[in-house]
């Protein structure tokens, strides 16, 4: 395995995790905050309770860490390869939050990380490269 | 009205991640993942109307899908936006000239598919 190889599954591990303990974290603080967001303000207020702090904090280095990813890797790769996400969003959400997932939705997740792996094999760049 | 959501969402986000591939692959391969040469890369990124557009929009739909999970599980509202990649994919052949071969595409579909199988 090459070690642009390499490279680009660590940023990846790295982008996938941020998103989706990110993304847990603001669906725990915002359950936390009531069932509806109308006004402005209350968009405001939600900012700043401590685990939409933490879930923004981790979405910061989720941008950071597909920025790098994007430097070298084709967007047609990284998104079909970070979708792995959604399948451990719904292990996510059934351990961490515990929401119902159907046995149908198990069979979507497992879906998705068959096509990322599809997608993980091929090449991770087909444009001519701005590199030094 | 959560599917308005879902369709703000996509095309923010799609929009999005182009502009902030056109301004990575014009910056060429980060290479240095210590903190203050990393800093310095994206604040030079940072240097052109295509980033603040990029984050202005992915603020866009990162309130956009807050609301929606104020309204919906995270298990539906995650899976549901997943329909980006199609798009992506499509624009990132047509707008940005990757190739996708037909492995890729056969990859992105399975992704699609278990995105529908999850959001039914």
């Amino acid at each position: 395995m090459s070690s642009l190889r390499v490279k680009t599954w660590i940023v990846a591990a790295v982008v996938v995790l941020a998103n989706v303990l990110g993304n847990s974290c603001l669906s725990w603080g915002m359950k936390q905050r009531g069932p509806r967001l109308i006004a402005f303000l209350d968009y405001v207020a939600a900012l700043f309770t401590p685990w939409v702090v933490l879930g923004i904090s981790l979405l910061l280095l989720w941008l950071a860490a597909r920025m790098a990813l994007l430097s070298w890797a084709d967007l047609s790769f990284v998104a079909p390869v970070t979708a792995v996400g959604y399948a451990l969003a719904a292990v996510a959400g059934r351990f961490l939050l515990g929401e119902h997932v159907s046995p149908q939705r198990w069979a979507g997740a497992l879906l998705i990380a068959a096509g990322t792996a599809l997608v993980g094999s091929t090449s991770i760049r087909t444009t001519a490269g701005g590199d030094p | 009205m959560r599917w308005l959501f879902v369709a703000v969402i996509v095309a923010a986000t799609t929009l999005s991640d182009a502009l902030l591939t056109r301004r990575m692959k014009a910056h060429g391969e980060i290479r240095d993942f210590r903190l203050g040469p990393l800093g310095r890369a994206l604040a030079a990124v940072a240097r052109s109307w295509h980033l603040p557009a990029a984050i202005a929009l992915l603020a866009v739909s990162f309130f956009a899908f807050i609301t929606l999970l104020s309204m919906a599980d995270l298990s539906f509202a995650v899976p549901a936006t997943a329909a980006t990649f199609v798009v992506e994919t499509l624009v990132a052949r047509l707008a940005l000239g990757e190739h996708v071969s037909a492995r890729r595409w056969m990859g992105t579909a399975l992704v699609t598919c278990g995105v529908i199988l999850i959001a039914l």
